[in-house]
């Protein structure tokens, strides 16, 4: 499998080497089709373990398109066909052998809107762990649904209301405990589409100062519309126009110096 | 438009937001008319449903709550040990096949020592119900030491009495044209007299089956009836029904046959009831060879007829569940089943049971298709259980309704007010259920 992927490699990414050493998911002419839309073009993209990675571009660019095809969710959308090669691990995940449930428990995402469940806030984070029979017992269920309130640092403000409906927190609270519920089944990466486009500016700073927290432990892909926030939250950043990847590269270089004059024209504003 | 066109001839001068506000000025009190009118209608409507709501339960109501009492006849009963038990045995058969006719009979006439003929006495006889013997053999089966003792009993008074003493029957009219006779008048105001004669609540109603006799006649076997039938129904159609349902909406391919199944199921919630009667006469009794007049035929072919609704109302709910609810479940890696049967159906189930219950509600009133099968047969007995021949309340107050008697008609109104109670009941349940699930988050 590695050879094959060696050879991949060569023909389709320019920084063979490090990718190789890095990567956790690689795309190969990743193609997507809405029934006649062709919304997603030869896609070729590495994600790097341990870093953040931001999708960028105008609104309908395929972002979020591409996102979805890293955990599949795609799938259940019925006249949505996806097409070439998506590795994580050196394994296709669109392989008939891979099952789309162990995939997800490995990728986890986060909306758009914050959509916990209408169930009590323990509940909402225990979910991932009993539907995957994660925790032998109560005792260790409890200690999972602490630890990830712990780590989305939502666990101060709800402690003492477990058992209150999550759909009562605030929108920023409501965010927070999606992320909760993401890590609470440990997965590898953790997916975010547009995770702050729904909350005001403080709820905002907590998601990315999380983002940032969370960095060490998982590899996070975000899709953002606001360009300050993946220069703030992410190392890599990947421009999409029309369906196409533009641009990819250190967030740094992208904002200050990009190769592209359509990636130059959407960072300064000039389109999008 | 032609208003604004004038408007702009005429206020042509003016530009920009002066122009916009004397041009909404010209036209606002306009608009307020329209919206008043608008609420007018509204309230005509619902004023007049409700008009017509108040009239028929004040109809059926004024009709027939005079059914829930009965006269009665207060009679000196001699348990004549040498009518009842000759043999002095107190044999169980013995006592079963004895002539309790005669019992009341002799007690009844022995209160009228005048009356002489034959014709006179089947008169005088007639005053009480003909049940009374029955009521009379019940009470010694159950304590054979009243034989050869004397005692006051009440036993219904007949039909006729009944519509008399209710004021039914109107003394003032012509003698040839009402039931009782001058002469039977004057004895009922005799047994009156004596306090003979009282209205006492109308237990046989609550208790007995169906009846020639309009003051033996029961709702027992009909609601049984109907409970035995509607647990089949529901039985049946609940799960078929969510779990059609689920399957067409979360896990069907939307395809060529899917569509199909879809336009069928909606065709078959318009299909009328009385065929669906025809399908089981033909499919449960012809071929099947199920018995007749049974509940659990009546509860099958209703299933076939509830089970479109039900469809219905579980797929409009299932839809109605946020995708965002299925995505949250999804992308943690639940899979289909996990998904549907943890968060999509709780999110529906209140919607599934209104559309349940109000299924049912259909189901309870249905009388067409049970026609069709035999259920409308003049059945005496209670039933027992899902095989034994029964009737159910909407075809008992059908059959009623056709029955001549005047005092029927007052039962009739009865039937109708208790199956008004339970469909009310069921329809309060399911506002309650529904509240109460949603209630919860």
């Amino acid at each position: 499998m590695r050879d094959t992927l060696h050879s991949n490699m060569e023909t389709h990414t320019v920084d063979v080497k490090e990718a190789v050493m890095t990567a956790k998911i690689q795309a190969m002419k990743t193609n997507v089709h809405y029934a006649d839309k062709h919304a997603l073009k030869d896609v070729t993209l590495d994600i790097r373990e341990g870093e953040v990675t931001s999708f960028i571009g105008p609104s309908g660019c395929g972002k979020s398109t591409f996102l979805r095809c890293l955990n599949r969710m795609n799938d259940t959308i019925d006249i949505c066909r996806v097409s070439g090669t998506v590795l994580m691990d050196g394994e296709d995940i669109y392989d008939p052998k891979i099952d789309v449930v162990q995939l997800r428990a490995q990728v986890g995402m986060v909306f758009q809107k914050p959509n916990p469940f209408p169930k009590s806030i323990y509940d909402n984070v225990a979910y991932g762990p009993r539907i995957h029979g994660l925790a032998a017992n109560k005792d260790e269920l409890d200690e999972i649904v602490l630890t990830s309130l712990e780590r989305a640092g939502l666990l101060k403000e709800v402690k003492d209301r477990m058992d209150a409906p999550g759909t009562g927190l605030s929108g920023g609270q409501q965010q927070r405990l999606c992320i909760a519920r993401a890590i609470a089944v440990s997965p590898e990466v953790i997916l975010m589409d547009e995770p702050c486009s729904a909350l005001d500016p403080i709820a905002t700073a907590k998601i990315e100062e999380l983002i940032d927290e969370l960095r060490e432990n998982f590899t996070i892909v975000i899709v953002t519309h606001s360009m300050q926030q993946a220069a703030r939250v992410s190392q890599r950043t990947a421009f999409f126009h029309l369906g196409e990847l533009i641009e990819v590269g250190d967030t740094e270089q992208i904002f200050t110096n990009p190769e592209h004059k359509l990636t130059q024209g959407y960072i300064t504003g000039r389109f999008g | 438009m032609t208003d604004v066109n004038s408007a702009t001839a005429t206020e042509g001068k003016l530009s920009g937001g002066a122009r916009t506000k004397a041009l909404v000025a010209a036209g606002i009190q306009k608009r307020y008319r329209a919206e008043r009118r608008f609420r007018m209608y509204g309230l005509v409507a619902i004023v007049s449903a409700l008009a017509f709501m108040l009239l028929l339960f004040v109809n059926i109501v004024g009709k027939g709550y005079t059914a829930f009492v009965q006269t009665e006849v207060l009679l000196p009963i001699h348990y004549d040990a040498a009518v009842l038990d000759p043999s002095g045995t107190q044999d169980p058969k013995e006592l079963h096949r004895a002539n309790y006719g005669k019992i009341y009979r002799d007690s009844i006439l022995g209160l009228f020592p005048d009356v002489q003929t034959r014709f006179e006495k089947r008169k005088v006889t007639g005053l009480v119900s003909s049940g009374s013997g029955f009521e009379i053999r019940d009470a010694v089966l159950e304590n054979p030491a009243l034989i050869g003792t004397q005692a006051e009993v009440w036993v219904p008074a007949s039909d006729d009495v009944d519509m008399l003493i209710k004021g039914h029957i109107d003394r003032n009219v012509p003698e040839d044209e009402r039931r009782l006779s001058d002469q039977e008048i004057a004895w009922i105001d005799a047994l009156d007299a004596q306090g003979r004669i009282a209205t006492k609540f109308n237990w046989r109603l609550m208790t007995a089956g169906d009846s020639r006799e309009p003051e033996l006649a029961g709702i027992a076997g009909a609601v049984i009836g109907s409970f035995l039938t509607l647990l089949v129904t529901l039985l049946l159609s609940f799960p078929l029904g969510v779990a059609t349902a689920v399957y067409l909406e979360e896990f069907a391919p939307k395809n060529r046959w899917t569509d199909i199944i879809e336009v069928n199921i909606n065709n078959l919630a318009a299909i009328p009831s009385i065929v669906f009667g025809l399908l089981g006469l033909a499919v449960f009794l012809q071929f099947f060879e199920l018995p007749r007049s049974a509940p659990l035929v009546g509860g099958l072919v209703l299933t076939l007829m509830t089970l479109p609704t039900i469809i219905i109302a579980a797929r409009v709910s299932l839809q109605s569940v946020p995708p965002s609810i299925r995505e949250a479940a999804l992308g943690l890696g639940a899979s289909k089943m996990q998904m549907v049967t943890q968060d999509v159906l709780p999110l529906a189930l209140p919607g599934i049971l209104t559309g349940t219950i109000i299924g049912m509600g259909r189901a309870l009133g249905e009388t067409a298709p049970l026609l069709m099968i035999g259920m409308v047969a003049f059945i005496v007995d209670v039933p027992g259980g899902f095989t034994d021949p029964a009737t159910v309340l909407p075809v008992q107050i059908y059959i009623w309704a056709d029955s001549a008697e005047r005092a029927f008609v007052e039962r009739t109104s009865a039937a109708i007010m208790v199956l008004l109670t339970f469909l009310i009941l069921m329809n309060a349940a399911a506002v309650y259920l529904r509240g109460k699930f949603e209630r919860r988050w």
